[in-house]
This record gives structure tokens, sequence and C-alpha cells, in this order.
């Protein structure tokens, strides 16, 4: 579960769960099983870093350098909202 | 046409009438399309191309029974190589290790199960087929195995109804982590059948509080997704959530439809893939247009303030029941018609009547 959420966790997608260009709506829009919805703008940020491979910090850093922001308010951020996808089934780590 | 027309989300193909099962509440219509009419794998294709070109996210595979199609381990590949959310709406009697692997090659992303009941011998009444329960057991086995998403589906009628807290757990057993609980809808053979198999207002109760219930016990292990029958509520159902706005729907032969009961419209002309794009019908087919928006809207709908949150219901529905297409569905407490929906329920037979078995009118269309 999230608690164990750290910047070293790999994040993934869950199984039959991803992220995809709505290129005619011109969106980002999350497709899960019998759901789908559309991440806020931030949350596509996010989510298109997740790969299966980076690790939150990677992410976190990643976003701090492209939006020249400081790491740790952009990682509480990021915590927060990484472990709400994780509570909703959308992402694992 | 003043209304707005949007780009369609979702696409229902149904691939096949053929199923090896004859369930009596199936939604397919009273005549069923034989394989000789069916679209060919190349047609199937140039629909999903055509689909994904014109914005749609996601398709539903289903049928009848899809997995009887040799060729959906392709068009599976197919959909997923064009970005679109894949499922598969199988009864499961033929998803076994030899035909389970290459559904999880071609990329599918999700599967729907439907049991017939959780009590053997009453699904295996219901489906008509024996032995078909240990299949379904071993399909969802294989799939939650893979691990692949598995959504279980129960259709509840009036001699199931008081087994929804057996059939909740057991989902939960088979590895599931989303079941629908889904009450009859009563289209096609549905509607046929509806003596036989409309639960009574203490049934329809007796589940909503088991689903309640079982919503608490299994909370964050089990998601549940329940539907209940229209004719007890006081408001229709957003049918496809508009007419032609959100969903298309493709029957075996290619036709296209806003639903999957449409064909059931009378006075229309049923547009078709094999003689029109799938973009040049969803704009202008008449059978798109007709209902598309507000403007067709008989009063009350057309001053109400549900007007576009339900739509005014099921448009075949209205024509079952009231014998018009364009009426205000009758399950609607304003409708004019709405007394016939009780005069349904006030005469349910105290014993219900046997089935009528979902067939192909003619002996000689192969079934498996
Ligand atoms: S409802 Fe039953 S008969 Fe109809 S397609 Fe599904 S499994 Fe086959
Ligand atoms: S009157 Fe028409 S729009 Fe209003 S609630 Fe009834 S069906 Fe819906």
């Amino acid at each position: 579960m999230s608690a164990d959420l750290t910047d070293d966790s790999v994040i993934r997608f869950a199984r039959g769960v991803r992220l995809q260009h709505d290129r005619v709506r011109e969106r980002w829009i999350i497709q899960a099983p019998e759901r789908a919805f559309i991440p806020d703008p931030i949350a596509a940020e996010v989510l298109r870093l997740v790969d299966g491979t980076r690790t939150l910090g990677q992410i976190i850093a990643d976003l701090a350098s492209r939006f020249a922001a400081p790491v740790d308010v952009i990682g509480r951020d990021v915590h927060v909202m990484v472990s709400d996808l994780m509570t909703r089934q959308v992402l694992v780590a | 046409m003043t209304e707005t027309i949007l780009s369609p989300m979702s696409l229902l193909a149904e691939l096949t009438h053929r199923c090896p099962l004859q369930c009596p509440y199936c939604s397919n219509p009273l005549a069923l399309e034989p394989r000789k009419n069916e679209l060919s794998t190349a047609e199937w294709i140039s629909v999903l191309d055509q689909a994904a070109e014109m914005g749609v996210l996601q398709v539903h595979f289903s049928g009848g029974e899809p997995m009887s199609r040799p060729d959906l381990p392709a068009l599976i590949r197919h959909a997923v190589g064009l970005g679109l959310y894949t499922n598969l709406i199988t009864s499961g009697v033929l998803l076994n290790e030899k035909t389970f692997p290459a559904l999880v090659e071609a990329g599918l992303d999700h599967v729907q199960l439907s049991f017939q009941d959780i009590d053997t011998a009453n699904a295996e009444h219901v489906g008509g087929m024996k032995g078909a329960q240990a299949r379904k057991i071993e399909a969802a086995r294989l799939v939650a195995a893979d691990g692949m998403p598995l959504t279980l589906n129960f259709v509840i009628y009036r001699e199931n109804a008081e087994r929804v807290p057996q059939m909740l757990e057991a989902a939960l057993q088979m590895g599931a982590r989303r079941v629908e609980i889904a009450h009859t809808q009563y289209y096609g053979w549905g509607l046929a059948n509806r003596e036989a198999l409309m639960p009574t207002a203490a049934q329809l109760e007796q589940t909503t509080e088991a689903v309640e219930a079982a919503r608490k016990k299994y909370e964050g292990r089990l998601t549940i997704d329940y539907v209940t029958p229209d004719y007890y509520a006081d408001r229709p159902k957003p049918c496809m959530g508009g007419w032609g706005r959100r969903f298309i729907n493709i029957s075996p032969s290619g036709r296209v439809l806003p639903c999957h009961a449409a064909e059931t419209i009378p006075n229309v002309a049923f547009p078709d893939v094999r003689h029109d794009t799938l973009d040049h019908i969803w704009r202008e087919a008449p059978l798109f247009t007709m209902f598309r928006g507000t403007d067709w809207m008989p009063q009350p709908c057309r001053s109400c303030d549900q007007r576009e949150k339900d739509w005014g219901g099921c448009r075949c529905q209205a024509l079952a029941l009231a014998g018009d297409a364009a009426a205000t569905d009758p399950v609607c407490s304003r409708a004019p018609d709405h007394e016939r929906i009780k005069a349904v329920l006030d005469t349910l037979p105290a014993e219900p009547p046997p089935f009528r078995y979902r067939r192909y009118a003619r002996a000689t269309d192969e079934v498996g």
C-alpha cells in the first residue's frame, strides 16, 4: 500500500491500465477496466513518466528540473498524487 | 440538425451471434444472424481502422460468443496496434488452456466473463448447456492466474435473485477485482421471456440490500457494479449515454447501430459498413440523426430539466412498450404510457412460465 511508497519505489501502471493520448479530443486519458478517466494536466505530466523502470525519486527529479521548481515541494505533491492513484488501482509500486 | 455531433468513444463489436449457450435473457435480436452473413476478418479490420480514426478509444468484442470466431486474436492484435483499449465479453465456455494464450499474446486488456448463476444446476438449466459451469470456473482461473484484469458478470432474474451474496463471495474466490450484478434488461430475448425472468419488488429489494452489504464487507477488495431493472424505477436509464453520442454498435453482418436493440426500430434504413463509411453513417444516417440530441423529443421530455441527463430514456423500450420509438420511455413516471409498466408488474404470473430459449429460427444454422 501507499505507506510503503518511497523515493526508491519503481512505479508502474496496474495491469490493464494505461495512459493514452486522445488525439481527436486533444487530451490524455487513463484507460482502465470498465472505466476511463481524464487526469488533470499535472497528473498527466507525472503519468507520462511512469514506464515501469523509473523510480518515484527519478520522476520527481525530472519534473523538478523541467518545471524549475524545488524538489521537496514537487516531491510532496507527487507522493500524494501517486498514493491516491495507487488506492484507485491505477498505479502499483 | 442543430445538435453537435460528438466523436464516438466506444465500439461494441458483435462479431457473431453464434454461441454454445442459449440464455433466455440474451440481448441479441430474435432474428439471429447466420454465419454466412458475418463480416470477414478484412471487413472487421477496416471497421477498427475507421473507428480509431474517428476517435473511438475502447472496443468491446462481444457476440453471441466472440470466441466462436477463430480470427478473434488477430482482431484484438489489430485493435491493440491502433491504441484501442480491448475488452472481451465472453461466456467463457470456449476459453481454455488452448485458446487463452493467443488472447494474452495479442495484448487483450480485460476480460468480462458472464455467469448464469452460482448454482450449477440452475446455471446450466438457464444456459442450456451441460458442463458449462465447470468450463467457466476454469476460464476465470486461467484469466486470474495470468493476472489479466477480470470482471465477472452475473445476470439476475427471478430464479437466481436470492443467491446474490453467494455470487459475490464466489467472485472474490475466483480472483475477480470487479463484479457486475446486473438485473436482466428487457430487450431482445429478455423481453420475449419477461414473464419468466422479472423479479418481484421484494426480490429486487433483497438484491439491493445484498449488494450494499457486500460493498461494505469487501471494500477495497471487490468493486461491485449494480444494474437494476428499470421497470421498478421512476426515471429511465440514460440509454447509451444518449443516442449517437458515445456508442457505436456493429452487428455481425456489419449493420451500424446506436444501440444493440436498435434493429427493432421500424421504417428506417439500417446503414452498414459494406455500403458506407463508419464516419458518414455516424454523422448522417437517419438511424443516428433521428434521436440524436433533444430536438426530436415529445412532451413531457422536451421541457423537462432531465432531458440532457437521461435523454428521454430508451428508444427501444419506448417502442416495445408504448408502440412508438419517439415516445417518452414508459419507465418514466412522467410518461403518458407509464401505467403500462405498472400493468406488466401487476400481472406477473405467480409461477414463472417456461423459458423460450435463444435459438436460431432454422435448425440448420450452426451454433458452436
Ligand atoms: S447472453 Fe447467453 S446466449 Fe446470449 S450471447 Fe451471452 S452467453 Fe450467449
Ligand atoms: S420526462 Fe423525459 S426527460 Fe424528463 S425524466 Fe422523464 S424521460 Fe427523462
